[in-house]
């Protein structure tokens, strides 16, 4: 297996590389640059910025300054916010991001699985109907609205449970207090709870048709058992593969909820380096973005070998 | 003595978007300790959901009425609870295609001391220490490895035997052994109703055997119930049924089995060979993970024969023998690694790949699955003509379409039904529209490949009646390949016996049931259930033990010829014994 996921690591050098020639090329193919602005510089000092960051160099030639720069892991100074570095952004960004992620990711499994797995037994009956209805919801009803929706709820309103007045912050960070995160996981979990449950469910009942499941009915197992130690496991398969490049998505960050709750990610970056032009910025989260999705992509891989006996990695 | 299991009235129905089926009507059977009932019937003859209706195991659109008494107490409609105590503990069962129906991701060992554990409380070591006990009772080697295996890791014959084994083990009254042996071989198949003999005569336990075959149910049955279409038509003792049926169905259902005084037509005239394979070999390479070097697997071996117009060959063989490659290579369709093919004198590795196109003309092949071998969103009727549009694109619609319609017909098609879906049909009309589609081109030859495996008896009868009459109507050429002897012997002028990719005994077919001199036939022939119950209690049987070795083991071909195991490589020559006759050389 290590040499499995070494190879596949090496593996993905190349494809990495033919990701930052493509994004290279096509950002400097979009109309403008960093440094078109309303107001137009003096045409001397366009020269002495363009100069000051290589722009001013042939495509061909800027390009191998960066591949060089990005060889000894240096990103580059990013144009629009000034004084940081790209890494530095993204270093102060993404754990932010990875953190609302993780823990979105974390509850709509838990969540979800459970309700899938709750409409698989009771197909065709009101709880079925209930949690499907329910997901579909949450798939068709976008965060900008659920974020607003829940701010406005729990954050202006509050709620009163048990006797107590519940309120909660509705933006800011507040160095990733729990209180601040309830809101954004929320929101961002949602639609993946409705994912993860329809996967489950369909999956699930396709599971609980096979014939082994028959032959642990035949045993005289209790439905709980037949349910964790016969059907889960195999039912957890399409899950697995959709987790992997959900993930990726999910820890690099939202824009949308991003702003609304006025979190420090990496989400933004994405929107604002794109129509900045911030050429450096958007490269890094590209970069970021691609080896993620790579690296999650083989993780799901492994997962699903280690579920599946009669997958072998080799 | 009180019955053990009294089944009366029993109606399964099932709700499906078109309407109600209604699977068993009105049934009643009664199970005595330690005895044996059959259940024979056909596909869909609703012999299987009237045992799982009977302990609450029917999937979630069936619903069951009417009474089943295990021991005196009613359990049709009682708790869960309840039938989960009697479940795996007193009464357990036993599928068909133990693949599907052991848990893939589960460990053997897990799932046979599951029950065990649950139902009898017994500590982790003890029951592992059972199960390993259990595995040597259903003779698997190695008891102690294989507890650790994964269900994909053991043949098909193994997995059968776990899955006995895990029946066994709680120590039933009662086993439900549902079509326990179909789809595996028949060497495997009289090992596995050997065990289930021994668990009746040994442990006394009762087993209610749901088959299709008749030969099978002979050989274990005390007692026997005939299945058609949800009724029980007929039960009786098992001489009874063999002996004396009563029912025009059981008639039928014995008279459909192959019988031995059963001869194909006569070759009308031995021509010139229409076909010579000559030291054919096909191998294909195994890989091994990342650094371990590719293995070869030598699928055939170096076969030869030839085939003369209007004969019909035979190819026999267990699982995994070659047969089906040998087949495919022969008509092209697979890449052969080395041998000749020489067609009406023409070697076809000289032709090119258009060449042999239009040669297909002259040689057609039917599969196995008749359904899924059918495009299922083509009309039959479109699926039939396209070898004809193919190969004689100069042909007028109205010709192709008279043509199609009279090919329907002399394969018993309702002309009528040019526009159906395969999906519409039965697995036997499916398999005369594979039938229609492969000879409306008027081939010269014929290749059947496990054509009417998949069919039931009756079904199975009328196919083999077809394709004869098709043969001594156009002086046909066939080979006809399947893994069954008996339906073989109907059709076969000549027979092959295939062992691992080789020949191990070619001969005319009389001869060959008669007289048979390798061992490997005795044991394949003696392997067969008889639809006779007297002489399936008087038989001895040859039991090979154990599985078919690796092929890509080299010492496996001398399996039969241990005296040169010193000569690894060393392949066992033909030797002829008789006119005709060649027996591979064995000790």
């Amino acid at each position: 297996m290590m040499v499995y996921a070494l190879r596949r690591i090496l593996g993905a050098i190349p494809t990495l590389f033919v990701i930052v020639t493509l994004a290279f090329f096509m950002m400097r193919a979009a109309p403008g640059g960093p440094f078109d602005s309303e107001r137009r510089l003096p045409p001397e000092v366009e020269r002495n910025v363009k100069a000051a960051y290589d722009l001013d160099k042939p495509l061909v030639q800027q390009y191998g300054i960066y591949l060089g720069k990005l060889a000894h892991g240096d990103l580059g100074p990013s144009y629009k916010n000034k004084d940081f570095t790209v890494t530095q952004l993204i270093a102060t960004g993404l754990p932010v991001s990875m953190r609302l992620g993780l823990c979105a990711m974390t509850l709509a499994l838990l969540l979800g699985t459970f309700l899938g797995v709750m409409a698989a037994l009771r197909q065709n009956r009101w709880q079925d109907y209930s949690v499907m209805g329910v997901a579909m919801l949450g798939i068709t009803i976008p965060t900008f609205v659920t974020a607003p929706l829940l701010t406005l709820v729990f954050g202006i309103y509050g709620v009163t449970l048990f006797g107590h007045e519940f309120s909660l912050p509705v933006g800011g960070w507040n160095g990733g207090a729990l209180a601040n995160m309830v809101l954004p996981v929320t929101v961002l979990a949602l639609p993946q709870i409705a994912v993860v449950s329809r996967l489950m469910r369909g999956s699930m009942v396709e599971v609980l048709r096979a014939n082994y499941i028959r032959t642990a009915r035949a045993k005289g197992l209790p439905v709980t058992r037949i349910v964790v130690r016969h059907a889960l496991r195999a039912a957890v398969l399409p899950l697995v593969s959709y987790l992997g490049p959900a993930l990726a998505a999910i820890l690099t960050g939202s824009l949308i909820v991003e702003q609304i709750f006025g979190l420090p990610g990496i989400g933004r970056y994405f929107i604002q380096g794109a129509l900045n032009r911030d050429y450096t910025l958007v490269m890094g989260v590209v970069i970021c973005y691609a080896a993620l999705v790579i690296l999650l992509n083989l993780l799901a891989d492994i997962v699903y070998g280690i579920l599946d006996p009669k997958v072998r990695l080799a | 003595m009180s019955a053990l299991l009294e089944i009366s009235d029993l109606d399964v129905r099932f709700d499906l978007p078109d309407g109600e089926v209604h699977a068993v009507k009105n049934a009643g059977l009664i199970i005595n300790p330690g005895e044996c009932l059959g259940v024979v019937g056909e596909s869909g003859s609703g012999k299987s959901q009237l045992f799982l209706a009977a302990f609450g195991l029917l999937a979630a659109n069936g619903r069951a009425s009417g009474s089943v008494k295990y021991r005196g107490e009613e359990i049709l409609g009682t708790s869960p609870q309840r039938l989960n105590m009697l479940r795996g503990s007193a009464v357990t069962m036993i599928f068909q295609d133990p693949l599907t129906s052991l848990t893939p991701h589960m460990k053997v060992g897990a799932q046979i001391t599951e029950a065990l554990r649950l139902h009898r409380n017994v500590p982790h070591t003890e029951a592992e220490k059972q199960a390993r006990a259990m595995l040597d009772y259903v003779r698997i080697p190695e008891s102690a490895r294989r507890l650790n295996q994964y269900p994909h890791e053991l043949s098909g014959g193994m997995r059968q035997r776990v899955m006995i084994a895990m029946a066994t083990i709680t120590g039933p009254d009662l086993i439900i052994a549902d079509e326990p042996t179909t789809a595996l071989d028949v060497t495997v198949q009289a090992q596995i109703l050997e065990i289930l003999r021994n668990l009746k005569d040994e442990k006394h336990t009762a087993i209610a055997m749901v088959s299709h075959d008749m030969g099978v149910i002979a050989g274990i049955a005390d007692r026997v119930q005939v299945m058609r279409h949800g009724e029980i038509v007929e039960s009786g003792g098992a001489d009874e049924i063999f002996y004396a049926p009563r029912h025009a169905y059981t008639r039928m259902l014995l008279d459909a089995i192959p019988k031995a005084d059963e001869s194909p037509s006569p070759v009308t005239d031995i021509g010139a060979p229409l076909l010579t394979v000559d030291d054919l070999k096909v191998s294909f390479p195994i890989k091994n993970g990342l650094f371990a070097p590719a293995q070869t697997l030598r699928a055939v071996d170096g076969i030869s024969f030839t085939l003369h117009q209007g004969e019909t060959l035979g190819v026999v063989g267990e699982s995994g023998c070659g047969k089906s490659t040998l087949a495919r290579a022969v008509l092209q369709l697979l890449p052969k690694t080395g041998g000749r093919v020489v067609w009406l004198g023409r070697d076809l590795d000289a032709q090119t790949q258009s060449d042999i196109r239009r040669l297909r003309e002259d040689f057609q092949i039917v599969f196995q699955d008749p359904l899924a071998s059918l495009d299922p969103r083509m009309p039959i009727g479109v699926s039939i003509a396209e070898p004809l549009k193919a190969l004689e694109p100069q042909l007028r619609r109205e010709t192709v379409r008279q043509r199609v319609r009279a090919m329907m017909q002399r394969v018993g098609l309702e002309p009528g039904w040019i526009n159906r879906y395969p999906h519409e049909l039965s697995g036997g009309q499916n398999q005369r529209v594979g039938l229609a589609r492969a000879m409306i081109v008027g081939p010269k030859m014929l290749v059947c490949d496990e054509a009417v495996s998949a069919l039931d008896v009756s079904i199975q009868a009328q196919i083999v009646a077809l394709i004869r009459n098709l043969q001594a109507e156009t002086g046909l050429a066939l080979i006809f390949i399947s893994h069954d002897l008996s339906v073989v012997r109907r059709l076969s002028h000549r027979v092959m016996v295939l062992y691992l990719g080789r020949v191990v005994e070619l001969a005319p077919s009389a001869a060959l049931y008669a007289d048979p001199r390798h061992p490997y036939t005795r044991a394949l022939l003696s392997a067969i259930p008889t639809p006779d119950p007297r002489i399936e209690r008087a038989k001895t049987r040859l039991l090979l033990t154990g599985d078919l070795p690796s092929p890509l083991d080299p010492r496996a071909q001398l399996t039969f010829l241990k005296s040169r195991l010193g000569e690894p490589g060393y392949r066992p020559k033909l030797e002829q014994v008789a006119p005709q006759h060649f027996v591979a050389e064995h000790d």
